[in-house]
């Protein structure tokens, strides 16, 4: 793979799709407002959960905050990145215009990824790190490498993790052609992850770290930021989040011997 | 001596499709036993082209033209038999064999639709890694053989469906290639805009000696490209060859209108031995054999005083759509 020549496309990408955003003013407008909106209503939700009792699942509301900043910044990389392209999949199979895509000289999986972007999601990121930064002052971090390090690798393996199980429901559009449910359902779970992993059954506390990751995904850097994480948990992060990649990966390659195109 | 540019063996491609029976029970049971059973579409097809070639593929809706164009371009993989485009296996879509080949449906667009066409040519040319000076110098050209100018700036959303397939065209030709899968490309446009999309197409091949496998409803579009013509019939090739030689198979003869100027000549033209369709008091139409027009004529002009004279050619869609329906032409 030629970086140069992905990041010269990249960048084009990212031209030709902050151009066509900003065509429609009143919708970017619309989506900044709901992202502040929307982050002040989770907030507020979690502030009344917290009303009666101190503690939810052994975490404190201020260390809660925490789990509710991470979930902001991989909801706004959801919005900028995952939504406008990974839901355009379903678009392109059922209406045959897959056909383009891979018929271009690059990767199709790099090029159905990343060719939009939402730029209102840009403003989520940058709440969710005001958040952190927040949450880091009244928690009294100590900022230091490993602490950055660390989170900075948790963060990155949970947005490949989400990316992946995204990625991967809309692949299976190749044969089911209709997915928008799965993906909605998957966009629930991920609203799951707001709140500490502690806080659930048993039961589901095994369904969401097994069968639908959603625990690795916010929990585990959550813990990392507050220095309550344990190595084994960070590295089953990594090998998760490799594996999902490669899965995702494998299964897309596998899929497109399938693709059989809309009729003309 | 001319290459064989692609080269299809035996060709063969089935589809799991799936029926429902109407009405509520039998959505009902659609939804949870889907029948499905494994469709035929193309059936051992076997054909070569050669480097230059302009050929269309005729035939009716669902004939498999369409998947044949979409499995020369690596599209859709084929179930049995072996293709080679350029040398490449298709599927495969390498990326020196994509960077030779663009595929151009009438129906269906890869412009971006809030801007206008010159964002998604730039796009495209970094796609196919070329850079700036040489994008800006291939957009010139082409604008210019597709006489675009202004709608280059203006969002494609605004542009007519002409200056649309225009700039799809220019999109899909950025990175010169050499061997252009046409479904359907001047589907509604009016006639202006289809003439002039031939008679690009036809500069296009003679200016690059690009091979182009067009299909179209429209026989316009067929007379005025291809020489060679493909028929395809439920899955299969029906005819492969010239589509002059195609067209005096199916209407081996003409009709000529004579004029006389008496009817005294048109009675003796009657009774001189050509087959009459009808007579009129001074008008006659005789029905000729192709190979003896010139023959006919000749003899009609030396004997008889004629006051005018037309030549009648069956119309070209009556006669292909023979083709589309009947499966063996013996030429």
């Amino acid at each position: 793979m030629n970086l140069r020549k992905y990041l010269k496309i990249y960048k084009k990408f990212l031209h030709t799709s902050l151009a066509s955003e900003l065509e429609y003013k009143t919708n970017i407008l619309v989506d900044l407002i709901t992202a502040i909106l929307s982050l002040a209503g989770s907030i507020f939700l979690l502030s009344i959960f917290f009303q009666n009792n101190g503690y939810i699942g052994g975490w404190k509301f201020e260390q809660a905050l925490i789990i509710q900043a991470i979930y902001t910044i991989l909801n706004g990389i959801t919005n900028t990145w995952f939504n406008p392209n990974l839901t355009e999949i379903v678009k392109h199979i059922r209406e045959g215009t897959l056909d383009f895509v891979l018929l271009k000289p690059i990767d199709s999986q790099f090029f159905i990824s990343l060719k939009k972007i939402n730029p209102s999601g840009f403003l989520e990121i940058m709440l969710g790190f005001l958040l952190s930064f927040f949450c880091i002052r009244i928690n009294q971090i100590n900022l230091n490498l490993s602490f950055l390090t660390l989170s900075l690798i948790t963060i990155s393996c949970s947005i490949c993790i989400l990316y992946s199980l995204w990625f991967f429901i809309s692949t299976t559009t190749i044969w089911f052609v209709k997915t928008w449910n799965a993906i909605e359902v998957l966009r629930s779970f991920l609203y799951i992850g707001r709140f500490p992993l502690n806080s659930f059954s048993f039961s589901l506390r095994i369904f969401f770290s097994v069968f639908i990751p959603i625990a690795f995904i916010t929990t585990i850097p959550s813990e990392v930021f507050l220095g309550v994480s344990q190595l084994w948990k960070i590295v089953l992060e990594i090998i998760v989040a490799t594996v999902f990649l490669i899965t995702s990966r494998k299964f897309w390659l596998f899929a497109l011997k399938f693709y059989s195109s809309a009729s003309s | 001596m001319v290459q064989n540019i692609i080269d299809v063996r035996n060709l063969s491609k089935s589809f799991d499709i799936s029926s429902k029976e109407p009405g509520l029970k039998g959505t009902i049971k659609h939804f949870f036993r889907r029948q499905t059973k494994s469709l035929k579409i193309i059936k051992d097809i076997s054909f070569e082209i050669k480097e230059g070639e302009i050929v269309g593929f005729l035939g009716a809706n669902g004939a498999g033209k369409t998947t044949i164009l979409k499995m020369l371009c690596g599209l859709i993989y084929p179930s049995e038999g072996s293709i080679l485009v350029s040398g490449y296996l298709p599927f495969r879509r390498k990326e020196n064999f994509l960077k030779n080949i663009t595929l151009i449906m009438g129906q269906k667009q890869q412009l971006i639709w809030d801007l206008p066409p010159i964002e998604s040519f730039y796009l495209n040319a970094s796609i196919y890694d070329l850079d700036k000076f040489e994008a800006k110098k291939r957009i010139k050209k082409l604008s210019e053989m597709l006489e675009i100018d202004e709608e280059l700036f203006i969002p494609v959303r605004k542009l007519s469906l002409g200056q649309r397939m225009k700039s799809e065209l220019l999109a899909a030709l950025i990175h010169e290639p050499n061997i252009l899968f046409l479904d359907e490309p001047t589907l509604g446009l009016d006639i202006n805009a289809q003439r002039n999309l031939r008679k690009f197409l036809l500069k296009y091949n003679k200016e690059t000696n690009a091979t182009i496998c067009l299909t179209s409803h429209y026989m316009k579009d067929i007379t005025s490209l291809c020489k060679r013509v493909i028929c395809v019939h439920e899955g299969e090739i029906s005819y492969d060859g010239k589509l002059d030689l195609l067209l005096k198979k199916l209407s081996p003869v003409k009709e000529i209108l004579i004029v006389c100027r008496s009817e005294e000549d048109a009675i003796k033209l009657e009774n001189y031995g050509f087959t009459v369709k009808n007579k009129t008091k001074n008008e006659i139409t005789l029905k000729i054999e192709n190979n003896s027009i010139t023959s006919s004529l000749k003899t009609i002009l030396n004997n008889f005083d004629i006051e005018d004279l037309f030549i009648n050619e069956p119309p070209i869609d009556e006669v292909i759509g023979k083709v589309l329906i009947k499966k063996d032409y013996d030429i």
